[in-house]
């Protein structure tokens, strides 16, 4: 038993400091509880489906891939032009995914065929198409708009007639797209969620009765347990006063975040997502037993860049401006960081994973400012924080990676006395 | 004759400069069984991986010669292509991914799926798996091989012996299967295992597959095969009836000359007088699969103490247990010191060494050449190997290269050199390369696990005198663990019975084969004699 816990706490350690550190932080910065609550919402909004869009290059063996960098690029090409031929509205928005998709598809075949060209160094080469897609990118906006490509508005252009502009405003046009469409209050959001978590719950109890073990048994009544938690926190919430009841949701967003998350648990259910843990598991033994090695490491990494650029689009909506050179560039540190908080690994990753992670971080990204004027006089130094935080976490886990391989080989992992 | 289902013609294979097939042909019926012999590095595994497309021979320049199947030149260039042509392998080094279940590795890319909407319009890839067919299928090839291995179970951590019978599974599953190809599968089983195996690749037979069988035991060829292809340095040898010939000739065609018996131990020395150099004393491991749940045992300076049993009642723990690999617990004293359990650095440094029966997990570093691999532990442990340059520890590689050129030499490790990566050796030579390393140590005592293991007869010989040699000269205390009853007493002072984890007994290498097999089901005839 206190081997399990003690177990229990090294696996998942990056996790349980940055819990600790979110409270300290939320602490010092001494913002008022709903504020931070708010902001999160939106952060998370914004974020999540960028992270999601992570896992499953990990599951097959390909590692994190900072390439999604190159998704987003798909996505703001798509957006900068529709954009100035007049794109507005939801219209507008789902113009913008149907065109990323195929271009994101094709950014990510290459990509995967790069990787498929340099494996084990999966990581470090999508960083580097990375910073290559970002020069061609740099190309494409400054030089190539304005003297061969055509722009649908010239008030994009930078003054001169070449090259585009620095900042889009995307208000009036793209932003809220999504998000406006429908929303609904906090409480009534828990008390839906909870309702239909119980019930979903409850039913799978009674189907599985049978067959359950004692602690899976205990797993499921807790987990029913949390669910009517819920539902009580949003009844609570709906019939007090307090500001959690003045505050959206953005359902569609919501769904869009909730689809994509069934989608990453339910491939891995279908051939397709068993291959690519096969693959991802041992390349030789897959290969040996006929799978498509090459094919589903470029399909992984395509799936991955597509889903960067729906991301990407759902995260500009959000923020309301596109800057043209910079909105893209740091996503996939901050992307890879917050999966990482969650307790993921080069080698594994879930959409729970996931979802922490992005709460945890934006907690973190949220507070640290006003944490750090607090405690040494000056918000710049939470900014420096938050920035070394997402360095830090990833500079890390490589490491760690790097030393969790050399040392399987040296030997046997041990196996748990029971 | 047109019976014939699968035609070698002329094949030869190089790799780089290293010929190691020459013009190789023969030929196999519908529904026999054909063994295939030779040497460690004869080319066995080298023309079954030519046979079933394996990418290792396409990625180092194909091959020379023809393969006919039904009288039709097939080119295999992909083992998917074996596959679609009905051909199955059992490889020699282990095909599983251990952190699958049992159940999806035998279905390994042939996963049963079932349709759902959404695969209606994007294809199969997105057909969900079923895995309550896959776990029955799974049920009914393990069933087949009357083994009880759990079909949830994940591979990793399995007994050694569970895993070649998972393959074996995998393969009798394959429902388009007309030829088998099983490259040493009964090196890691025990002989009740291999009879079963036996069992079942006769039966598969008789539905009119044919089954090329390699094996380094020659009893099993006569107990199972019709023809019999021997093969010597890369080239065939003889292509025989089995009932033409006899184990005596077999052996001597294999190494091409006459064969020594094997060694006896027939000093009959009685140790038990000799002062207790290691004792356990509840000594518990928990070994997946192989459990040991409370020994106790005293063993002797200088003897040579065999440790055998049926596969999965722990005696592979044992050795395991006491090189820190696995969790253990209890009392252990080494020269009336205890010894630090779960830490492999501490047993090494307290001059234990270990052969484990793991080729793959434990043992070698693949990429690395044959003598760094047999100097690194003693460069590890004791410091060996180094010379100082300046303040720093160098790699001393002229005694390194020393070394290594004469354990090339006492084993007979067939390769292109000392400086060879070890991945490019055959699975008997690698075998030897381990234990190469550990005898590098100079332990005193020395803790081999399956030491003869896949390697052939002539080599075997090597092997076992090389450990009398060791304990004789050197005084060496040799823990022996094997599946291999005849091994054991052949050359071990004392056997102890090992059974559902606990000790059954110790007996004498002349006790009769009745109380041996009274003692490996867990019985004793006198109660009063368990230590
Ligand atoms: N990948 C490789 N690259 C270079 N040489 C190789 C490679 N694999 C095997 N060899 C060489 O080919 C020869 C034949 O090896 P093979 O594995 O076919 O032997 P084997 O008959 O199966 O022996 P064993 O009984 O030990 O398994 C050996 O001398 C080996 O060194
Ligand atoms: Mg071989």
């Amino acid at each position: 038993m206190k081997t399990k816990t003690r177990d229990l706490l090294t696996k998942n350690i990056v996790t349980i400091v940055f819990v600790i550190l979110c409270i300290l932080g939320i602490i010092a910065s001494q913002q008022p509880l709903p504020f931070i609550f708010k902001e999160l919402l939106t952060r998370v909004g914004r974020n999540t489906f960028l992270v999601l869009a992570l896992i499953i290059p990990v599951i097959a063996g390909m590692g994190l891939n900072f390439g999604i960098t190159i998704g987003a690029m798909a996505a703001q090409i798509v957006m900068i032009f529709a954009i100035s031929y007049g794109a507005t509205g939801f219209g507008g928005f789902m113009l913008c995914m149907v065109l990323s998709t195929p271009i994101a598809a094709l950014f990510g075949y290459l990509t995967g065929v790069v990787l498929n060209k340099t494996i084990g160094q999966e990581m470090i080469t999508s960083m580097i198409l990375g910073f290559f897609a970002n020069g061609l990118y740099q190309l494409l906006f400054l030089f190539l708009v304005g003297t061969v490509l055509p722009i649908g508005n010239e008030m994009y252009l930078i003054p001169g007639g070449v090259g585009v502009v620095n900042t889009i405003d995307l208000k009036g046009n793209l932003m809220y797209a999504l998000d406006d469409l429908w929303s609904l209050k906090v409480p009534t959001v828990l008390i839906i969620a909870g309702a239909i978590c119980t019930a979903l719950l409850v039913w799978m109890q009674m189907k599985n009765k049978a067959t359950q073990t004692k602690d899976q048994k205990k797993a499921s009544y807790a987990r029913i347990g949390m669910g009517l938690s819920l539902l009580v926190v949003g009844l609570v919430l709906n019939f007090t006063t307090n500001m959690y009841r003045f505050f959206d949701v953005p359902m569609i967003t919501a769904l869009f975040i909730i689809l994509i998350a069934v989608f990453n648990i339910a491939i891995f259910k279908t051939k397709m997502g068993h291959d690519f843990r096969t693959v991802g598991q041992d390349k030789h033994i897959a290969h040996v037993s006929g799978v498509n090695v090459e094919k589903r490491r470029v399909l992984s990494i395509v799936i991955s860049t597509v889903l960067a650029a729906w991301g990407q689009i759902i995260f500009l909506q959000n923020l309301g401006t596109l800057n043209t050179y910079g909105s893209h560039v740091q996503i996939s540190t901050f992307a890879i960081a917050a999966l990482l908080i969650g307790g993921a690994s080069v080698t594994k990753a879930t959409v729970g994973q996931a979802v922490l992670g992005v709460i945890l971080f934006h907690t973190l990204f949220i507070v640290s400012p006003m944490a750090g004027k607090n405690l040494f006089g000056n918000a710049q130094v939470g900014e420096y924080f938050r920035t070394f935080i997402a360095y830090g976490v990833i500079g890390l886990s490589l490491g760690l990676h790097a030393w969790k391989t050399f040392a399987a080989q040296q030997r046997k992992d041990k196996i748990d006395l029971e | 004759m047109n019976n014939i289902m699968l035609e070698l013609k002329e094949i030869s294979k190089l790799y780089g400069e290293n010929q190691v097939l020459n013009k190789v042909s023969f030929s196999v019926e519908k529904g026999e069984i054909l063994c295939l012999l030779g040497e460690n590095g004869a080319g066995k595994s080298t023309l079954m991986n030519i046979l079933f497309g394996m990418p290792v021979i396409h990625s180092t320049g194909g091959y020379a010669g023809e393969i006919l199947l039904d009288g039709q030149v097939v080119n295999i260039n992909t083992p998917e292509k074996a596959m679609e042509l009905g051909i199955g392998m059992v490889h020699q080094e282990f095909m599983l991914i251990p952190g699958f279940t049992v159940a999806e590795n035998i279905k390994l890319n042939r996963e049963v799926t079932k349709g759902n909407p959404i695969s209606q319009v994007f294809g199969k890839d997105y057909r969900t798996l079923d895995y309550k067919t896959m776990n029955r299928d799974a049920r009914e090839a393990l069933d087949k091989l009357e083994i009880g291995i759990d079909e949830y179970a994940k591979v990793e951590g399995l007994p050694v012996g569970y895993m070649q019978f998972i393959e074996i599974a995998r393969e009798i599953d394959k429902k388009n299967i007309r030829l088998l190809v099983f490259d040493e599968p009964t090196a890691v089983l025990t002989e009740s295992e291999a009879d079963n195996l036996i069992k079942a690749m006769k039966h598969l037979a008789a539905q009119g597959i044919a089954i090329i069988f390699i094996t380094h035991r020659l009893d099993e060829v006569t107990a199972c095969s019709q023809h019999v292809v021997i093969l010597r340095d890369g080239g065939l040898v003889a292509a025989k009836k089995t009932s033409d010939t006899n184990t005596v000739e077999l052996a001597e065609l294999m190494v091409g000359r006459k064969i020594e018996k094997l060694v006896q131990n027939e000093e009959n020395r009685n140790v038990e007088k000799s002062e207790t150099i290691i004792s356990m004393k509840n000594f518990k491991v928990g070994m997946p699969g192989e459990m040991v749940k409370g020994i106790d045992l005293d063993i002797k300076r200088g003897e040579i103490i065999g440790i055998g049993g049926l596969a999965g009642q722990g005696k592979i723990g044992v050795a395991n247990g006491l090189m820190g690999l696995f969790p253990a617990s209890g009392e252990v004293t080494l020269n009336g010191e205890p010894l630090v359990l779960n830490a492999p650095m501490a047993s090494l440094k307290k001059k234990l060494a270990f052969v484990s029966e793991d080729r793959k997990g434990v043992g070698l570093l693949l990429d690395e050449p044959i003598d760094l691999n047999i100097a690194i532990t003693a460069m590890q442990v004791k410091d060996d190997f180094l010379k100082k340059v300046v303040f720093f520890n160098q790699i001393d590689e002229a005694k390194v290269k020393r070394h290594a050129e004469e354990m090339v030499k006492l084993f007979d490790i067939r390769c292109t050199g000392t400086e060879q990566k070890t991945r490019r050796l055959s699975g008997g030579n690698q075998q030897k390369v381990c234990l190469a390393r550990a005898i590098t140590l100079e332990p005193e005592v020395l803790l081999v696990s399956e030491p003869t293991r896949g390697i052939d007869i002539g080599a075997k010989k090597l092997v076992l005198d090389t450990l009398i040699e060791l304990n004789r000269k050197k005084n060496m205390t040799i823990i022996m663990t094997s599946s291999e009853l005849a091994e054991l007493r052949s050359i071990c002072d004392r056997i102890a019975i090992v059974s559902e984890g606990k000790l059954v007994g110790v007996l004498k290498p002349d006790d009769s084969d009745a109380k041996y097999g009274l003692y490996m089901s867990g019985k004793t005839d006198m109660p009063g004699e368990v230590l």
